[in-house]
């Protein structure tokens, strides 16, 4: 096989977005009061699961790379933007923080029942709106600070890529461990019954 | 149903192997992850196109959306109805699903609305200025160990974890 197939056809977009929408049904991730519960170290579950789906991901492209059946440098690698990028993932931090929410995980929140979501979503159209208002405005803080096309944390500091790999599965590790602990003193992680009362 | 009590969450590690491996996949079929915001970016350009043409045609953020067709006709518009029937599948068949509006005990459904919507508008400038969100950079910058998913992240959790100390009774 020759991977990436480079080929975004129904199929293959509806059965990825159908599991990631599981998996994030299944781990809480649709509920408001478990995604802030992160913020307020209650719950962990956020970073747990974000980063466990990003080792694995990682580690399987980057595998599957080494043994020559997928083309790495296909893949779409985000540039940096710095500023924008800074302050658009702080805008969504107090977004969640204010809202509960996020673009995903506020469909997956819509479709487990929670009407509050859709509000967010109505906000979300409107804050696009307002953005794309002040576009011509804003384009000094869009465009400052851009990186190297595509850069990877490798690319960026001459280090090899699994070393990577090793450095986000040890923060993995750190957060699961971490969390175990927070979780104990606050009351204990979020469950599904405590949401239906 | 009613009377049947929800099954609890799966364990976060066992979820984030299996939302691994659905990254993972989106990117071998299409050489791209998973995203989400991108959906809504276009709802606003079809809806835009549908009550202010003139405004939205001059836009200069949303013009290029319109210069190729139908602006929902694009993968993630797919993708999104997948994530739909994936979290009613996932609730449905676990005594999840559940019509309400989920807050805080010490916060009112009004307040809880205007939040929404103010967290939404938040998140809603937030995500077309970083060009993506948490699932289209973050999760999915990170599984190419992009340095911007990584900016992103940081600014993502430090944001929530600083504004948090305000309004975490909110959702006590």
């Amino acid at each position: 096989m020759n991977f990436p197939i480079e080929n975004s056809g129904i199929l293959a977009v509806l059965v990825a977005g159908f599991f990631f929408g599981y998996f994030l049904e299944v781990s809480g991730l649709g509920s408001p009061r478990k995604l802030t519960a992160q913020f307020t170290l209650r719950d962990w579950s956020v970073f747990k699961v974000m980063f466990t789906a990003i080792v694995v991901a990682a580690a399987g492209l980057w595998l599957l790379g080494v043994i020559g059946v997928l083309r790495f440098d296909a893949l779409k690698i985000q540039t940096t933007f710095f500023w924008a990028m800074a302050m658009g993932g702080a805008l969504l931090g107090a977004g969640m923080a204010l809202g509960g929410y996020c673009p995903g995980t506020s469909v997956v929140g819509l479709f487990t029942g929670r009407l509050d979501a859709l509000i967010f979503v109505l906000g979300m159209l409107i804050g696009t709106t307002l953005f794309a208002a002040n576009f011509d405005a804003l384009q000094g803080l869009y465009m400052a600070a851009p990186g190297p096309k595509g850069q990877t944390l490798a690319a960026l500091t001459g280090l090899p890529y699994w070393l990577f790999l090793l450095l986000l599965t040890a923060l993995a590790v750190a957060g699961f461990r971490l969390g175990a602990r927070f979780e104990s003193h606050r009351g204990g992680v979020v469950n599904a019954r405590e949401l239906s009362e | 149903m009613k009377d049947r009590q929800p099954q609890d969450f799966w364990p976060p590690l066992a979820a984030g192997i299996g939302l691994g491996l659905a990254l993972m996949g989106m990117f071998l079929f299409t050489g791209h992850g998973l995203g989400a915001n991108g959906f809504f970016t276009r709802v606003v350009v079809w809806l835009g196109e549908i009550t202010i043409p003139a405004w939205t045609g001059a836009n200069s953020y949303l013009n290029p959306y319109l210069t190729k067709g139908h602006p929902l006709n694009e993968w993630i518009s797919w993708e999104i109805i997948g994530v739909a029937m994936g979290a009613l599948v996932g609730s449905l068949t676990a005594q999840r699903f559940q019509f309400k509006i989920e807050r805080g005990s010490r916060i009112g459904i009004k307040a809880r609305l205007v939040l929404a919507l103010g967290g939404g508008v938040l998140t809603g400038f937030g995500a077309p200025l970083a060009r993506g969100c948490t699932s289209g950079l973050g999760l999915s910058g990170g599984a190419t160990l992009a340095v911007a998913a990584f900016v992103f992240l940081i600014a993502f959790f430090a944001a929530g974890l600083l504004l948090s100390a305000l309004t975490r009774r909110l959702w006590q």
